[in-house]
């Protein structure tokens, strides 16, 4: 899974039924300092994100579960709204 | 599998019910010189890891899904070993 | 599947209790004619490879129908140690092929 942030939506009326009812957004992915990493992509949303906010989301054959039985076509999904995050890179536990 | 880094946390109220009651975990995957290798990413924690610790990260959906608990979810890598140490050839 | 040289191992004590008593080993994927490649990857050992041995490792979910590994959080497996490689033709110099 991977940080982004949900920077526009896309509407589509002609596309496959499986997607009829899906909210389709777009998302940048984002580092954890919240720098802009790689491409763009459309996802789609199984916990009703808005603009602007910061989220995960889940890459692949996994990303279709949160519809189940529903068998929607999608390869990334949000799984979840980020509230907080703490992040410390210099920690590192001896081992 | 690979070798990574936890280097945080990430709180979230609203998200996909099977992630519900897990940790969730910032990542950083590591080369083997202990360099950083790509971006940081967001796994489930199988094993109870702290901050800090090197961990295996698994990448692969049944193997995250199954050590977090929760078949038939969202989860497509999970921290499911804390590693000792690394031994290396050369 | 890979063919990939073994260079290390990695030991965890706190792990899924699904991989406990399995050798985790450190591999990197080699060509064909035995160049190094980038990258590295932690594999599941089922054919008790050895240090700088080459190896056969399969990923992906493929990797839970090596022996032993059924319903096993496993991503990689090695499945083979390559006794010997031949190559009808030569590589192509950009040594990337397949």
């Amino acid at each position: 899974m991977f940080l982004a942030r949900v920077i526009g939506r896309v509407w589509a009326t002609v596309k496959d039924p499986k997607l009829e009812g899906q909210r389709l957004l777009i998302i940048q992915p984002l580092t954890p300092e919240l720098t802009e990493t790689g491409k763009r992509m459309v996802v789609a949303d199984s916990v009703g994100a808005g603009a602007g906010e910061l989220v995960y989301c889940c890459r692949g054959k996994e990303s279709s579960f949160p519809f189940l039985p529903a068998e929607v076509p999608t390869d990334t999904c949000i799984v979840g709204i980020i509230d907080e995050m703490h992040v410390n890179r210099s920690k590192q536990t001896p081992c | 599998m690979l070798i990574a880094r936890v280097i945080g946390e990430v709180v979230s109220t609203q998200k996909h019910e099977s992630h519900k009651g897990q940790k969730i975990m910032l990542v950083q995957p590591l080369h083997l010189d202990g360099s950083n290798r790509g971006d940081a990413v967001v796994a489930l924690d199988a094993v109870d890891a702290g901050i800090g610790d090197r961990v295996l990260l698994v990448t692969e959906g049944f193997s995250a899904m199954t050590s977090a608990g929760r078949p038939q979810s969202p989860i497509d890598m999970a921290i499911i070993g804390v590693i000792d140490h690394v031994e290396l050839v050369e | 599947m890979i063919l990939a040289r073994v260079v290390g191992t990695v030991v965890a004590t706190r792990k899924d209790p699904r991989l406990e008593g399995k050798k985790l080993l450190i591999i990197k994927p080699v060509t064909p004619d035995g160049k190094d490649e980038a990258g590295y990857v932690v594999a599941v050992d089922t054919v008790s490879a050895g240090n700088r041995e080459l190896v056969i490792a399969v990923s992906g979910s493929s990797a839970r129908m090596a022996e032993g590994c059924k319903d096993h959080p496993v991503d990689t497996a090695i499945i083979g140690i390559v006794d010997t490689v031949s190559l009808d033709e030569p590589l192509p110099k950009s040594g990337k092929k397949g």
